[in-house]
């Protein structure tokens, strides 16, 4: 579930190596069953609420954030969820980006608390989308290139996440989540948004 | 004066329902003219075909009218098509930006206002951008669903109090339910 896609190339390797990342970052997960709830939408004011810190060994966070990764799950192509677009104003966050065609690094299927961006270089404007958003797409400036901290559900171990390219992307549209904005808040400008042309 | 003056600059607006071809039969219908076509915009708002265009006369060569420009966009604009006007602009923007002034400087800011959709959200907002001698550049509003989303670009008068008016956009967003942020306008200088 861990570890760093196959580069393609010399040159399209990954920036760092995550053999660093707890081979148990999910071991919470076991005998914890996720609930399915529903995705939601802007204007919904939840959205626009910073989330509150979370004690990540409490058993409801553990439960928000099994119920973050089955509702991920169910939604086709979602690469990332956030507590406040499953209802929860707090700061739980879910990552997956496995299957995404523009992922270099790649830490798997993971659940973070308290997620804090402590390192952002490489900026770069890219396209993007959002559950809770499900009509319109914006260009949104992001770093390229990321470094987070945070804690796991469960055993609130702390880790540090160095990662790049989609998956920082992602990461740090989560973390946007987590207080309160959306990438609506960060568009480039009056011709960075655009209505969704391919519908679900 | 009428629209048989002779002008240097035409604007033509032209709205109605969408198809292919309606920029290429616009266009055309212009450079039969021998019009130059300078700043172009086009949209569809709410799938509603939507362009507004400056156009002049090739230097040196006869002035076209707007009343030439209307009898060449009358195709396009039979009873149940496009609604097709051409004008002519008359006078020079005062403070016509050359090159170097189209780069936004740092007094140009990035307004974002989202939420639920009510009446009136952009009158109040744009209200108090007016109010604090803001200059509206650029605009664009779109209702998805019952989301409601605003973005703008606005020149801020020199010595303007960004922070101050930042405040006074989220009170009144607050006032209406929803959310607003003003950005300074990044602009790489190469």
């Amino acid at each position: 579930m861990t570890g760093t896609e196959p580069p393609a190339s010399a040159d399209d390797a990954p920036l760092v190596a995550t053999e660093d990342w707890p081979a148990d970052a999910l071991d919470w997960m076991s005998g914890t069953d996720g609930r399915l709830r529903p995705a939601v939408r802007s204007p919904d004011p939840v959205l626009a609420t910073a989330g509150a810190d979370v004690d990540p060994v409490e058993p409801a966070i553990r439960s928000l954030a099994a119920d973050l990764v089955a509702t991920m799950a169910a939604a086709p192509g979602c690469v990332g969820l956030a507590a406040q677009q499953i209802g929860a104003a707090a700061r739980v966050l879910a990552v997956d980006v496995r299957n995404h065609p523009k992922t270099r690094t790649c830490h798997g299927l993971f659940v973070l608390c308290n997620a804090e961006i402590v390192a952002a270089s490489q900026w770069q404007k890219g396209r993007e989308g959002c559950l809770s958003v499900p009509d319109l797409t914006g260009d949104v400036k992001r770093a390229g290139r990321l470094v987070v901290t945070g804690q796991l559900p469960g055993s609130g171990r702390s880790v540090t996440l160095t990662t790049d390219a989609f998956e920082a992307r992602a990461l740090q549209h989560e973390v946007d989540h987590c207080a309160g904005a959306l990438f609506l808040d960060r568009v480039a400008g009056p011709h960075a948004v655009f209505a969704r042309k391919v519908y679900r | 004066m009428g629209d048989n003056a002779l002008v240097n600059e035409i604007a033509v607006t032209v709205v109605g329902p969408d198809r292919p071809g309606i920029v290429a039969e616009v266009s055309g219908a212009l450079a039969g003219l021998g019009l130059n076509l300078t700043d172009s915009t086009m949209t569809l708002l709410r799938g509603h075909f939507a362009m507004m265009l400056v156009c002049t006369s090739e230097a040196g060569s006869r002035q076209v009218t707007a009343a030439e420009v209307n009898a060449a966009l009358g195709p396009l604009t039979e009873p149940g098509h496009l609604v097709a006007v051409a004008r002519p602009l008359l006078d020079e923007p005062e403070d016509w930006p050359d090159e170097s002034e189209s780069i936004p400087l740092p007094n140009t800011y990035t307004l974002v206002v989202h939420g639920a959709d009510r009446l009136g959200i952009v009158a109040a907002m744009t209200a108090v951008l007016a109010r604090a001698g803001g200059n509206i550049t650029d605009l664009t509003t779109r209702l998805a669903g019952p989301l409601y989303l605003l973005t703008a670009e606005v020149d801020l008068p020199p010595g303007a109090d960004h922070g101050a008016l930042g405040a006074d956009l989220a009170a009144e967003a607050e006032r209406l339910g929803v959310v607003a942020n003003l950005t300074a306008a990044e602009a790489d200088m190469l």
